[in-house]
């Protein structure tokens, strides 16, 4: 098996614990990350580099890791991640890992949001995925039977390595580390799902997991409320199963969906739930250790090789970009009135329709339209104009716009606070994150409105009513996302879009894409049974045909972004 | 809404006076210095004021109290937000290095407010309020007190009324104070049973089994709903709220009751045939069916600001601020008397001001002033002040206050006690 030994004479390679000694060439550079004019230049500074053990941020300790105490070191599938990995590993090796890591994170990312966690399909989707990259995640036993690919302990060491590697290229802002935290957690908690559980209790016991359980006599007194406030527990299974009494803080999860019993602040955690607990101390472990490898990133940046590998990983994470203005100005506001019937998402047109017959939005509803009309391509100036006139046809009078509301408008556009140069948000955000209430319009209408009031919104956008049972039958199935496509599809006279998507803007993007006429169009002709529905696309596409040139040429520049990273 | 006496024109007036001589600036410090357990706790806590012309500056904050009583007597806030303890001083925000300035800890906080109810009272709309729906505060508070107590465990709990429309809740144990945004997030939705947007019809949604949390609500709901929805509301008189009652149960049983309300009109009755046929469909149902718990909730639940409870950043309005528009003091609640506060009751800045110049007359304290050397005139002031809120309507709310506070004291003289210890075995 290939160990450090091997990997030594190899060049270049690299010392995990004191990291990257050997100048990154271009051609051991996956496709990806092949950018010469970040790289350029590289090959000089050999000396430049001083990573030490400590800043990768693991513990400090330096305990050197013997090839032949592998075994000893990945002793379980499932890893906490407690100790830096420290051997040498060819250059090569660690940006394939890096890589695959994130594709893996990815693939977590996409199937969480398309189809219930742990279900059926999510479960065989993952695992086909983790077959696929490389990455351990049944017991080593039932793996043995592969004759082919690396062992299991290489795997493991994958594993192990990878994780490591893309904490160092998502610590670096608030942001990315929640997104790294949340697809991690998500992976852990697939991996545990699928465990057994003499292997379950292995792992806490390997980790130093241990909860106290609570007494018979307690389990009887509080009987009623322990079965009202888990789910599947009876008062049969109350008897075999164990409770452990926690600080609800460690339960976060349960405490949320009110899927535990709290007293004097403490939930009691059945023993089937335990994952939880488990789940929480990854969480929070990781949490701090990208807090603390954080700390340690000027380090890091200071390498200059270094740092745009990292920087190129992290950015691979939400897909495109959209805050970044290239289209400035290319459009008119005149044009998003109908542009908001003909390209716009569901979720857009609903808030531009009650931003315009109330002409006012609460808050939630100015951020995720505001960035979103930012990331189509209004200018500060443009947008400013766009909610005062809108808002002051209201009860708000110019001079209070000004200076209640102008203020966030130059905000989201980083001109004020902290100068972020805030991301439209992405439908993962708009779905998962701060659910409408009272007097909102913000949030996706494929998870936040009532089946009844969708129906009628489709109806009245005039979408067939095969369409509308399609859409109803993916939001039953809390498909948001492919509702919204199959939306899409049914608007634009799309059989099958061919992209995945995944953010408004992007739906924006494609929409252009096929009404201003592109590959797609010609997929479309392609397409039979289709007579009926012809005349209808060419309809809208004549409408377009008047839109200004800039609208096409816009759309040709978005295509840059859209190239995959 | 009636503010009896109150002018907003005459604040820049009223301010002045309120902050000189009724402010309880020393209770005020007591509060948020929390017995001096932590450093630079009061030092580094945000305030942030909004002057006249609905100027905001955020990020003030404080050496001592007198440096707090000095400052708010010159800039004289017309409402003053708290926020969170900071890494650093907040005045100080600029200096430090970008990334180190953090908000800390902060009181977990609650703001329920008239205004998200609008869908649900009819005798109302928006920023105003009236004695009937304002049962709905009582309910909240009841729900969410015995919640954040029995629940979570958490002892002192100060609630306010905001002054116009709402009230405010803060939790000042130090577990509370210490909670993580997640934690305060999970917090608020374990609390959330009211969901969704003006896109959403039904906002309750229950599934079997019904936790103990919404048991424990139910009790307190059903107490009030007859009286709050039935009569109050008339929520099953006319056409257009029978209607919206309908649509929250099941279709066959609404083309029933339909039928069934042509020929009874009495609210109270046709609640009772919704009661009737839940029983029946729970008696049947597989899974549970319980509409008609669904409907009280929807009517009386208590609507939470998620966002509110879940930043540490996040400025709340602070006690003892007056409300500009109805020159109402932001008063600390005593929940013994929950059952009959009146919010029309509360004292407005106005009218306290004028209970003190009434009471002026026959003082002499005044005179007596000049002869006196400069550091016991400020205890004279000191003493003075305490004299001037006694003297009006503020009173037995700073006093309820004062119990507020002698109840954390306890906490944090046990926080001091330990500490010492610890020293001691080092
Ligand atoms: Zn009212």
């Amino acid at each position: 098996m290939s160990g450090c030994t091997v990997l030594q004479n190899e060049r270049p390679h690299m010392t995990l614990g004191i990291l990257f000694r050997v100048p990154l060439k271009r051609h051991h550079l996956p496709a990806f990350v092949e950018q010469p004019t970040l790289f350029g230049g590289t090959e000089r500074k050999r000396d430049h580099c001083r990573l030490q053990t400590g800043t990768m941020q693991f513990s400090g300790r330096k305990r050197r890791i013997i090839t032949n105490s592998q075994t000893e070191v990945y002793g379980h599938t499932v890893q906490f991640y407690g100790q830096p990995p420290l051997e040498n590993i060819s250059l090569s090796e660690f940006e394939t890992f890096a890589v695959e890591r994130l594709k893996l994170l990815k693939t977590v990312e996409n199937l969480g949001v398309s189809h219930v966690k742990l279900s059926e399909p999510y479960t065989q989707k993952l695992e086909k995925e983790f077959k696929a990259l490389n990455f351990p995640y049944r017991p080593e036993n039932e793996d043995r039977k592969s004759q082919t690919g690396p062992s299991e302990q290489e795997k493991r060491r994958k594993d192990h390595i990878s994780h490591f590697i893309l904490r160092l290229a998502y610590c670096q802002t608030e942001d990315l580390r929640r997104w790294f935290i949340q697809q991690e957690v998500d992976l852990f908690r697939f991996r545990f799902h699928i465990l057994h559980s003499k292997q379950k209790l292995e792992l806490l016991h390997r980790n130093n997991l241990e909860y106290d359980a609570i007494s018979a006599e307690e389990k009887t007194t509080l009987r009623e409320k322990l079965i009202n406030s888990s789910y599947g527990v009876s008062g049969i299974t109350l008897e075999e199963q164990d409770f452990y009494k926690v600080p609800f803080q460690d339960a976060l999860d349960l405490v949320r969906t009110r899927k535990v019993y709290l007293k004097a602040g403490y939930a009691y955690i059945p023993h089937q739930d335990i994952v939880t607990i488990v789940l929480n101390d990854f969480r929070t472990r990781l949490s701090k250790a990208l807090a603390l490898t954080a700390r340690s990133l000027p380090a890091v940046q200071s390498d200059e090789r270094l740092q745009p590998l990292l920087n190129h990983l992290s950015h691979a994470y939400v897909g495109q970009d959209y805050s970044i203005q290239k289209n400035v100005g290319k459009i008119s506001l005149e044009q998003i009135d109908p542009l908001s019937g003909k390209s716009f998402p569901l979720c857009m047109r609903q808030l531009h329709q009650s931003l315009r017959e109330n002409h006012h939005l609460r808050h939630g509803g100015r951020m995720q339209y505001g960035l979103f009309l930012k990331g189509i391509g209004l200018s500060l100036e443009q947008a400013l104009q766009f909610w005062r006139s809108e808002f002051i046809r209201g009860k708000v009078d110019a001079d209070k716009f000004d200076k209640q509301y102008a203020y966030s408008i130059r905000h989201m556009f980083g001109k004020e606070g902290k100068r972020t140069d805030y991301t439209p948000y992405s439908c993962m955000k708009v779905i998962l994150s701060n659910a409408p209430s009272q007097g909102d319009h913000h949030g996706c209408p494929f998870r936040h409105s009532d089946p009844e009031l969708l129906k009628q919104k489709l109806q009245f956008y005039k979408v067939s009513p095969s369409g509308i049972s399609q859409i109803l039958e993916l939001v039953k199935g809390m498909h948001y996302q492919l509702a919204c496509q199959k939306y899409f599809e049914l608007t634009h006279n799309i059989e099958d879009a061919s992209f995945s998507l995944n953010h408004p803007n992007q739906y924006f993007i494609e929409s252009q894409k096929v009404l201003n006429g592109g590959k797609e169009i010609k997929r479309e002709t392609d397409t039979p049974q289709r007579s009926q529905d012809k005349s209808a696309a060419r309809g809208s596409r004549e409408a377009t045909a008047n839109a200004p040139q800039a609208l096409a040429e816009m759309t040709e520049d978005l295509d840059f972004f859209f190239q995959d990273a | 809404m009636p503010s009896s006496d109150y002018d907003p024109a005459s604040l820049p007036d009223l301010l002045p006076l309120y902050y000189r001589r009724l402010f309880p600036f020393s209770q005020y410090y007591r509060w948020l210095n929390y017995g001096g357990v932590h450093k630079n706790y009061f030092q580094n806590r945000e305030f942030s004021f909004t002057l006249k012309d609905d100027i905001y500056v955020r990020y003030q904050s404080f050496s001592t109290q007198a440096d707090l009583e000095k400052e708010m007597q010159k800039m004289n806030p017309y409402k003053i937000d708290i926020g969170a303890i900071y890494s650093h001083r907040p005045n100080q925000h600029n200096t430090v290095k970008s990334g180190t300035f953090q908000a800390l800890e902060k009181e977990l906080v609650f703001d329920i407010d008239m205004t998200d109810y609008d869908d649900v009272r009819s005798c109302c709309s928006a920023a105003d309020i009236c004695s009937k729906c304002w049962t709905l505060m009582t309910i909240a508070i009841k729900i969410l007190d015995r919640a954040l107590r029995e629940d979570f465990g958490f002892q002192h709990l100060l609630w306010v009324y905001s002054g116009r429309r709402g009230v405010h809740c803060w939790v000042c144990d130090e577990a509370a104070r210490k909670l993580s945004v997640a934690a305060r997030s999970a917090v608020a939705e374990y609390l959330s049973l009211v969901k969704g947007g003006d896109e959403t019809v039904k906002k309750v949604v229950l599934n079997d089994p019904i936790h103990p949390l919404i048991r424990e609500s139910l009790t307190v709901v059903e107490h009030y709903f007859p009286r709050y929805a039935l009569q109050d509301q008339d929520i099953l008189g006319r056409k257009d709220s029978v209607n919206k009652v309908l649509g929250l149960v099941p279709e066959d049983v609404r083309k029933e009751l339909q039928q069934r309300f042509q020929n009874e009109r009495k609210p109270e009755t046709r609640w009772a045939l919704i009661e009737g046929q839940a029983e029946k469909k729970q008696a049947t149902a597989k899974k549970g069916q319980y509409f008609e718990k669904e409907i009280m909730l929807q009517y009386c639940y208590p609507r939470l600001d998620v966002n509110v409870s879940k930043g540490v950043n996040h400025l709340l309005k602070s006690p003892f601020s007056v409300h500009p528009k109805t020159g109402r003091i932001s008063v600390p609640m005593d929940l013994k008397d929950l059952d009959t506060f009146d919010p029309f009751a509360v004292p407005t800045i106005s009218m306290i001001c004028e209970e003190l110049d009434r009471s002026r007359a026959g003082e002499e304290e005044e005179k007596s002033e000049d002869t006196k050397e400069k550091e016991e005139e400020t205890a004279a002031a000191e003493k003075r002040k305490i004299r001037d809120y006694k003297r009006t309507s503020l009173a037995k709310y700073v006093k309820y206050f004062d119990q507020f506070l002698d109840g954390i004291a306890q906490s944090w003289k046990g926080e001091l006690i330990r500490k010492n210890d610890l020293k001691k075995e080092f």
